[in-house]
This record gives C-alpha cells, sequence and structure tokens, in this order.
C-alpha cells in the first residue's frame, strides 16, 4: 500500500482499496485508512466491501512488484545481520543473535531499523524475540510497533489473538469456535486433549511450542557456509566519487584475512553500496583463477567500484566474495612463478574487466566439419573443454560473415577460374578442392545446402578459402551462390 | 623477435620459380632448396612493425606464425575494423597454441591491451592487429609498446592493415606481400608451399633489404632475392 501511495496521484484522504483478481471476482488487497474507515477490510470481496459504502475506489494491487520490493529490502535489510529471509508476504525475518551490540543494544537496532524504513518512507513492525515464531506473532498481532522481549516471551504472547500462532485458516477457525481466542485460554487447556483433536500440521500445541521455544524452528534457507564478507561502516552517507575507492583500502585487507583463514581465493567479488534511501549498489569482477592478492584484487576492482552512483549517498559498504574456491596457502616456488600460468591468469582478469568478459576469449572447439562452428570461442574466464584438432588444411582468419562474391566458373561443377570480392578482380592461377561439406540436417534446416570449399591463389600468390553453396538441380533453390569465407596466410 | 634463423634459408636469383622446380630433381618429401639464411634478428625480443601489402592479402599471418613461439600463451589482440575487413583469427589453421584472443573497439583499448599483454611475462608473444592510421597510435605509443616489449623480454609484434608508415618506435619495420607460392609436389595445379615477399625497410643495427623467403613444415626457406642483397643499402640512402 505504501509503495503504491508513494507513486500515486490520489490524494491521501480517498478510500482506495487495492484489489486482486479471485475465483469469484476482485478481492481487496489492501486499504488505504479512509477506506478502512468505511468498512472495507484486506481479504474481503470488493462487491461486498462496495455495498457498505459505494465510493471505493479500486485500483489493481501488483503483488509481483511487492514481492520485488520485499527481496530488494531483504538484500539492503544485510546491513543489520548476514541472516536475512524473506519470511511470507511482507516480513522479513533476521537472525539477530550476537548483532545487536554492534548498534549498542536490541533498543538501539530496533530503533534503527524503525528509522531507515521510515526514511525510505515504509512503516514497520519490529519485534525481537528469542523464537523466530513469537518474533512474527508479536510483529504482527502486538499492540506496540516494536516489541523487545526476552525471557519474558510467554507473558507478552499470552494476550495476542491465536491467529498470531500462524495456524491454517481452518484451525485458527474451529479455535475460535471452541471460544479459544487468546493465546493464553489455549496455553490453560491440557496438551493432550488439545493435541488429539488437530492433525500434526496444524496442532495449536506445536505452534505453541515453536513459539515458546520448546521445540525447534530452523531457519530455512540459511546457508550454512557464509561468503568471505567484509562491511564498512560510515559515520555519516557519503557522495563523494573517492568514498569507494577509499572503502576498498580497508575492506580488502579485512576480506583478504578471511580468505587466509578459510584457504580460498576469490572467483568473484562483490563490491555492495548500501545507499541511505534503501537502494543498493553493485559492482562485480571475476577472477580466472582463485586469488586472494590484495593488490591484484584491488586493481581489479577499483575502477567498477569508483563508478558506484552513490545516490543520495552511501552510509555503507560491503565487499564479498560471492565465489570463492580453495586456494591452499602454498609457495610454488623460491622465485616468481616460472611457468607464468599464474600471471596470464591476472592478465585475463584484467582484461576481462576492463574490455568485457565477451571480449576476451579463447578458442573453444567443437565436433564439427561445419568451419564457423568447428571453432567457436569461450570467454577465456570460463573453462576450455580438450576436443581433438581436425586434420584438414585449414585458412588463418575467418570472415565473421561469408560475404558473396561473383565467380567464373565453369558449371555445373568445375573449378573457379575468377572471382570478384569487394569490388576488385582476382584471377585465380591455382586451386585446389573441393572439399564438400555436407549441411548438419540433425540442427540445420532442410534447405540448408551443401557447400564446396576450393583453395584458390590469385596471380599475386594471394590465398583464399571461397566455398559454391549448393549444386544445380539439388532441389534446395536457384543457381549455386559463391561466398568467399577464409583467407590463408 | 625470436631467433628464428634454424629453418631459414636464402635462394638468390631472378627467377626463383625456375630454381626450384621439380627438374631439379629434388624428391617431394626432400626440404626446400635454398641458402640457409639468418631472418635478421635484434639482440632480445622487442617490438616490430608490420605492413600488410594490402589488407585483402593476409600473407603476413603466415610468415608470423611460422616464427611464433608456440610453448607459452599467445596474446592475439584485433580491432574491431580489423577482424570485418580482413577476418577473425580462426584457431584451426593457426595450429597447436594457446591463444587469448582480444576483440578491441577501436585502437586505443586494443593499445592498452597489447601494453598490458606485454606486462605478462607468461606470454610467449603479443600480436596486435590495427586498422588505418588511428590517432592513438602515435610515436609515444609504439615507443611504450617496445620499451614493454624490451622490459619483460615478450615479443611483440603490432600489424598495421591498410596503414602508412609514420614516425615508430618500432625496432624492426617490415613490409610483407604475399608471391606466388612454391610448386607442390603432388599437385601441379594446387598452390603449395606459401611464399612472401618481405621487405625489412627500417631496422636498428641491420642494414634493410627486401627478399622472397618460403616456408615449408617448420622451416624457412629464402627462395629469391629479387634484387640481390646490395639493394638494401641503396634503398636506405635513396630514403
Amino acid at each position: 500500500m505504501e509503495r503504491w501511495a508513494r507513486s500515486s496521484d490520489f490524494a491521501p484522504d480517498d478510500p482506495v482499496v487495492l484489489t486482486i483478481e479471485g475465483t469469484h471476482g476482485p478481492i481487496i488487497h489492501a486499504v488505504t485508512r479512509p477506506a478502512a474507515e468505511r468498512g472495507a477490510r484486506a481479504g474481503a470481496r470488493l462487491t461486498d466491501a462496495r455495498a457498505l459504502d459505494p465510493s471505493l475506489v479500486a485500483v489493481p494491487a501488483d503483488p509481483e512488484g511487492d514481492a520485488a520490493l520485499v527481496e530488494r529490502l531483504a538484500r539492503w535489510a544485510g546491513r543489520w545481520s548476514p541472516l536475512v529471509e524473506v519470511d511470507g508476504e511482507s516480513s522479513l525475518r533476521l537472525d539477530v543473535t550476537g548483532v545487536a551490540h554492534l548498534f549498542g543494544g536490541e533498543t538501539e537496532l530496533v530503533a534503527d531499523v524503525q528509522t531507515r524504513f521510515a526514511v525510505a518512507g515504509l512503516s514497520t513492525r519490529v519485534a525481537i524475540a528469542p523464537t523466530a515464531a513469537a518474533a512474527w506473532a508479536l510483529a504482527h498481532f502486538g499492540k506496540a510497533a516494536s516489541v523487545i522481549c526476552g525471557k519474558d516471551t510467554g507473558a507478552k504472547l499470552a494476550d495476542l489473538p491465536v491467529a498470531a500462532l500462524r495456524l491454517p485458516p481452518e484451525a485458527t477457525q474451529t479455535l475460535q469456535r471452541l471460544g479459544l481466542k487468546t493465546i493464553s485460554t489455549l496455553a490453560g487447556i491440557e496438551r493432550r486433549s488439545l493435541a488429539r483433536r488437530f492433525r500434526e500440521v496444524d496442532n495449536p500445541v506445536d505452534a505453541l511450542d515453536r513459539a515458546l521455544g520448546r521445540k525447534p524452528e530452523p531457519l530455512t534457507a540459511v546457508s550454512t557456509v557464509r561468503p568471505p564478507r567484509a562491511l564498512l561502516k560510515l559515520e555519516e552517507p557519503a557522495t563523494h566519487p573517492e568514498a569507494p575507492t577509499q572503502a576498498l583500502e580497508r575492506l580488502i585487507p579485512n576480506l583478504v584475512q578471511q580468505l587466509q583463514r578459510r584457504h580460498l581465493g576469490v572467483r568473484r567479488l562483490a563490491m555492495i553500496g548500501f545507499r541511505v534511501d534503501g537502494s543498493t549498489a553493485v559492482a562485480s569482477v571475476a577472477t580466472s583463477i582463485p586469488s586472494r592478492e590484495p593488490k591484484h584484487l584491488l586493481r581489479l576492482i577499483a575502477d567498477k567500484a569508483a563508478a558506484l552512483d552513490p545516490g543520495f549517498g552511501f552510509d555503507a559498504f560491503a565487499l564479498q566474495a560471492d565465489w570463492a574456491e580453495n586456494l591452499a596457502s602454498a609457495q610454488d616456488s623460491l622465485v616468481d612463478d616460472p611457468s607464468g600460468t599464474r600471471e596470464v591468469a591476472r592478465l585475463i582478469d584484467r582484461l576481462s574487466v576492463k574490455l568485457g568478459p565477451d571480449k576476451v576469449r579463447r578458442p573453444q572447439r567443437h565436433e564439427s566439419h561445419l568451419p564457423e562452428r568447428a571453432s567457436g570461442w569461450r570467454p577465456a574466464l570460463d573453462k576450455i573443454d580438450p576436443v581433438k584438432a581436425p586434420a584438414a588444411q585449414r585458412p588463418q582468419r575467418l570472415l565473421d560473415r561469408p560475404e558473396a562474391i561473383a565467380v567464373v566458373y565453369a558449371t555445373p561443377e568445375g573449378v573457379p577460374r575468377r572471382f570478384v570480392w569487394r569490388r576488385a578482380v582476382h584471377d585465380i592461377a591455382r586451386v585446389e578442392g573441393p572439399e564438400r561439406i555436407a549441411p548438419e540436417w540433425w540442427r540445420q534446416p532442410s534447405t540448408a545446402r551443401l557447400r564446396d570449399y576450393y583453395r584458390v591463389e590469385d596471380q599475386a600468390g594471394r590465398r583464399y578459402w571461397i566455398y559454391r553453396e549448393g549444386v544445380i538441380g539439388d532441389g534446395r533453390g536457384g543457381l549455386p551462390e559463391w561466398y568467399m569465407h577464409g583467407l590463408f596466410g | 623477435m625470436s631467433r628464428v634463423a634454424k629453418g631459414l634459408s636464402l635462394v638468390a636469383g631472378d627467377g626463383s620459380r625456375a630454381a626450384i622446380s621439380p627438374a631439379s630433381g629434388a624428391a617431394p618429401d626432400a626440404p626446400l632448396p635454398g641458402v640457409r639464411w639468418p631472418l635478421p634478428a635484434p639482440p632480445g625480443p622487442t617490438l616490430s612493425e608490420l605492413f600488410a601489402a594490402s589488407p585483402r592479402d593476409a600473407g603476413w599471418a603466415g610468415f608470423l606464425l611460422a616464427q611464433a613461439e608456440r610453448s607459452k600463451p599467445l596474446l592475439w589482440v584485433q580491432e574491431r575494423m580489423a577482424i570485418l575487413e580482413s577476418g577473425r583469427i580462426y584457431p584451426p589453421g593457426l595450429g597447436s597454441m594457446e591463444l587469448i584472443h582480444v576483440e578491441a573497439r577501436d585502437a586505443r583499448a586494443a593499445l592498452w591491451a597489447m601494453e598490458e599483454g606485454l606486462r605478462c611475462s607468461g606470454l610467449s608473444g603479443v600480436i596486435g592487429e590495427l586498422w588505418g592510421d588511428p590517432q592513438a597510435l602515435d610515436f609515444t605509443a609504439t615507443r611504450r609498446l617496445a620499451v614493454a616489449a624490451e622490459r619483460s623480454r615478450v615479443p611483440c609484434w603490432l600489424v598495421r592493415l591498410a596503414g602508412i608508415a609514420n614516425l615508430s618506435g618500432a625496432r624492426m619495420r617490415w613490409r610483407i606481400a604475399s608471391r606466388p607460392s612454391l610448386l607442390n609436389p603432388f599437385d601441379p595445379r594446387a598452390s603449395g608451399a606459401s611464399a612472401w615477399d618481405v621487405e625489412l625497410f627500417r631496422a636498428r643495427g641491420y642494414p634493410p633489404g627486401r627478399w622472397a623467403i618460403a616456408h615449408e613444415a617448420g622451416a624457412f626457406h629464402l627462395v629469391a632475392a629479387p634484387s640481390g642483397g646490395t639493394l638494401g643499402e641503396v634503398e636506405r640512402l635513396r630514403a
């Protein structure tokens, strides 16, 4: 709703509801305060709400956009905790175990979260509790906008409605029908009699146990191996262009230390700038072999980091090894790496960063007779699979796109005598061929024609690789055409 | 330039064809007749400049590959325009070597990539192809390449397609054109071993000259010296 309100041009006191399409017509997804005062409620049908007040304005909601926003906020919330999880449609779950003191305590942490979201124009309800379920319940159903509870979780939860246990709607409804409206009344019932009346998935006893920490509730999607990461918070938002570079000088030694401890080398490195307005800017580079040499890493990422757009200012930076591989802390020899493999890998990294990974490539052969397919290219950062080289004689240079030429030849399948390429006439002095290459029928259309390749040499001794596409009467088109494909050295 | 004198030989004479016709009695698989001839080479790896006689003549590639060292990776930088005009390098035709190919947007990027490559001692060589006479390629740029090549002991070849030989810091400057290939011992209508007219028109510590040389299966042979060895001196005086 707030996301919509930021970008809409309705007056703040218009009764607007956001709707999504349901099975039986539009369903209200979110309401503004004036609409709520007129009886509209999220989850109700639009027609029902209109029956109460016909002046409601319905606007289609954008759930994908909301999800994207939550996703983005989850990444942004990485500033508070390394473990952030999107929980449901509009909740974020942060594991702040052992984190709060970095912000001066739990109260300060909550205040920081609230202010920063408020700056971003979003209202929040924050709860810190010993269990994830309790935190969720307090955040969604608690009376205050922010709750912190420690050992008194049970007491704090007591007044909440049973819906706070996050049971399936049917189970909640059953409990309400039984008159068990709050958690305290539920907790008062004998466990065994309660457990018998519910299936395992929606057992309120289990839910209660989870909320009170008597039963474990593991965080899902928790990455057990956290990527090496260095974080730098700034006192004040920095907008000057040197800020990322200066931050790098502090972050890189920190990250390298972590890598050293874990015997890792970076393959992909990302510099993340956290902006004041809740967005992030990312610059990432890749390396062709794992590396943890500070000088090399700095040189790779410095240019890209300096180009990060600060927007309204960065207030934190993180340097993260998105992809790290094992790298033993071995010294190969006393002198500098004599084989030069590491040197070459570093060169590839530098070239790829500056020119783009798709401009720095190594040849990758394929099992094919078609010349343009037989030799592909692959970014030099990737691995190359070894494939046996063909035995046939091939030109040193190949035109990306074969160029049509006019050829004088003895039809239908005689050798070429003379050709015109790029408006210049070449008289052929010597010719060798044809080398017939059939189309690959299993991947080309049935109209593809065979090619007869000739190695020709003109009067001046320049040698070319030309081909005739098709033969007369092959039923795949008219007269065959000639093409220039390669140049011999 | 690396030392390649091992397979080079020179056949002096005006009619190169006659000198190597099969009538001379050479068996098809016998080495080419010719005088062993040391290719002018500087004392250490440095920058050499190669001018292609024409953009549609790729003869220089054969001449260059014949002397390329293959033990370590080779960095081959091509400017976009060079790729459009005279084709992208085609690895199956280059023989077995480890290759890193860089497609540079313009001459400035190509020169930068070459210089970066020259700082890396793990390469066997750097080849850069530039089209025309770009602004970025001035005396300073070539001099930087030469110094970088000498410092890291990585040979560098700057190939100029459709370019004019302006001021340059290159230690050796060649002009290379294809010439009719040698006779093919198996098929008289087909072309045989490649042959080139090479002209060394400026070199430090070496007299300029013009030669016709051929290359066959790992060896260079000089098939003809059209104007004799002294011509170089004459032309240098005239220039």
